[in-house]
């Protein structure tokens, strides 16, 4: 199990913009890089992006939702 | 000699003391938003107070120098790297040729800053190597730094000596916390809030949303109302809108009663809101260390007491330079 946590404060989003389906989805196998979400402050988008290639276990935040430095946003399996 | 930026981080810039003297046609002070951590940085590392650093927010930069050279980071709390291996913070190290500093996630504040000893060589403009972005003034080509940038370095002053003392002590360190209590000057349009408009000014909890850069910070809270008038010629319709008129560097404005908006160093220097009270010089560093979600609360003090805190910060200022051993 690997926690990708956000580097940074601001406002979690899933989505690439409104309307457009979420970078990625419960379940989702991930590979290393792989953007999985992105963190807005300073009116700038920060892209999270995986370190490590598995499958998307959960969510640790909510779309919309502020994060702080070091929070845990995404939980994968790794493997 | 010079830095090659690998990763620039989120928004990594050139800063000083800031640029003085063009106020009044609009171009704002700019420089260091953490005054204090940025000179202690130039302290340890033999600078005068003027020389220029880097600020980085948030995330920091991964660079390569291509040269020796001896540097500190100072500021918000963060691991330090040094070819991935780690070093202290608010204390001299010293980097050889090819050497890559890179940093982990921050743990607090907001800004922490790379100072270099010969300063970071960027043309002054209007008198100060500052940038101001917004305005593509200053620093390195008016703009926080990018992948591929080659940031020159300057000579050391004489190749001087260092001092003996290798790091800025504890008691010298700022504390980082997300609890803050701002000190105030009321004015110049304290008397357009109504009674517990002020009363949740000064007695409420604020907190520090996201939308917080050099320009300026907003904080949520339990609003304010204003007393009721008839908009005067020339003012917005809005009871926050005032005839336009200067702002003052730290003033606070509420545009529409909601949000208060702590003006910083990079901010407009006029317009249509009125600035309720403005914050102490002294503070305008603690400000600057808020990170979003920092809880915070508004005291108001006589222009007395901002300016004997404005004498008391000077004052530790020199006893922090004295304490690495350096004279300010």
């Amino acid at each position: 199990m690997a926690i990708i946590v956000s580097p940074l404060p601001g406002i979690f989003y899933r989505k690439p913009g409104p309307g457009k389906p979420p970078f990625a989805n419960e379940g989702d196998t991930i590979v290393i890089g792989q953007t999985v979400g992105i963190v807005e402050i300073m009116k700038q988008f920060t892209e999270i992006q995986s370190d490590v290639a598995g499958v998307l276990q959960s969510f640790e935040v909510d779309d919309g939702a502020m994060v702080n430095p070091g929070d845990a946003i995404i939980v994968i399996h790794e493997g | 000699m010079a830095f090659r930026i690998k990763t620039p981080g989120l928004a990594t810039t050139v800063q000083d003391q800031g640029r003085f003297g063009h106020y009044n046609v609009g171009i704002p002070q700019s420089g260091s938003m953490d005054q204090y951590s940025a000179e202690l940085g130039n302290a340890l590392v033999g600078n005068s107070v003027q020389d220029a650093v880097l600020e980085c927010t948030y995330v920091g930069p991964a660079l390569i120098t291509d040269h020796h050279v001896v540097i500190a980071i100072t500021g918000a709390p963060v691991d330090i790297k040094v070819n991935g291996m780690p070093r202290p913070q608010w204390t001299r190290l010293r980097l050889n040729a090819g050497d890559e500093l890179s940093f982990g996630v921050i743990q607090g504040g907001t800004r922490y800053y790379i100072a270099v000893s010969g300063g970071i060589d960027v043309p002054e403009v209007l008198g100060s190597r500052s940038t101001y972005s917004l305005g593509v003034i200053g620093g390195f080509k008016g703009r926080k730094l990018e992948t591929g940038d080659e940031v020159a370095i300057g000579d050391p002053i004489n190749n001087r000596t260092l001092s003996a003392v290798e790091a800025v002590p504890e008691n010298f360190r700022p504390v980082f916390t997300k609890e803050q209590v701002v000190r105030i000057v009321l004015g110049l349009y304290d008397h357009r809030l109504s009674v517990e408009g002020l009363d949740n000014l000064l007695h409420g909890e604020w907190t520090v949303t996201p939308v917080a850069d050099r320009m300026g910070l907003r904080y949520s809270g339990p609003g304010v109302t204003w007393k009721d008038r008839e908009q005067p010629f020339g003012a917005g319709s809005d009871p926050s809108n005032i005839v336009d008129a200067g702002y003052a560097v730290g003033s606070i404005q509420i545009p529409g009663g909601t949000q208060p908006i702590i003006l910083h160093r990079d901010a407009v220097s006029g317009g249509g809101y009125a600035m309720v009270a403005t914050v102490i010089s002294a503070d305008m560093d603690l400000v600057a260390r808020a990170a979003p979600g920092t809880a915070t609360t508004f005291r108001a003090v006589s222009q007395h007491e901002a300016l004997s805190a404005r004498e008391e910060l000077s004052d530790r200022k020199n006893e922090a330079w004295a304490a690495v051993g350096a004279t300010r």
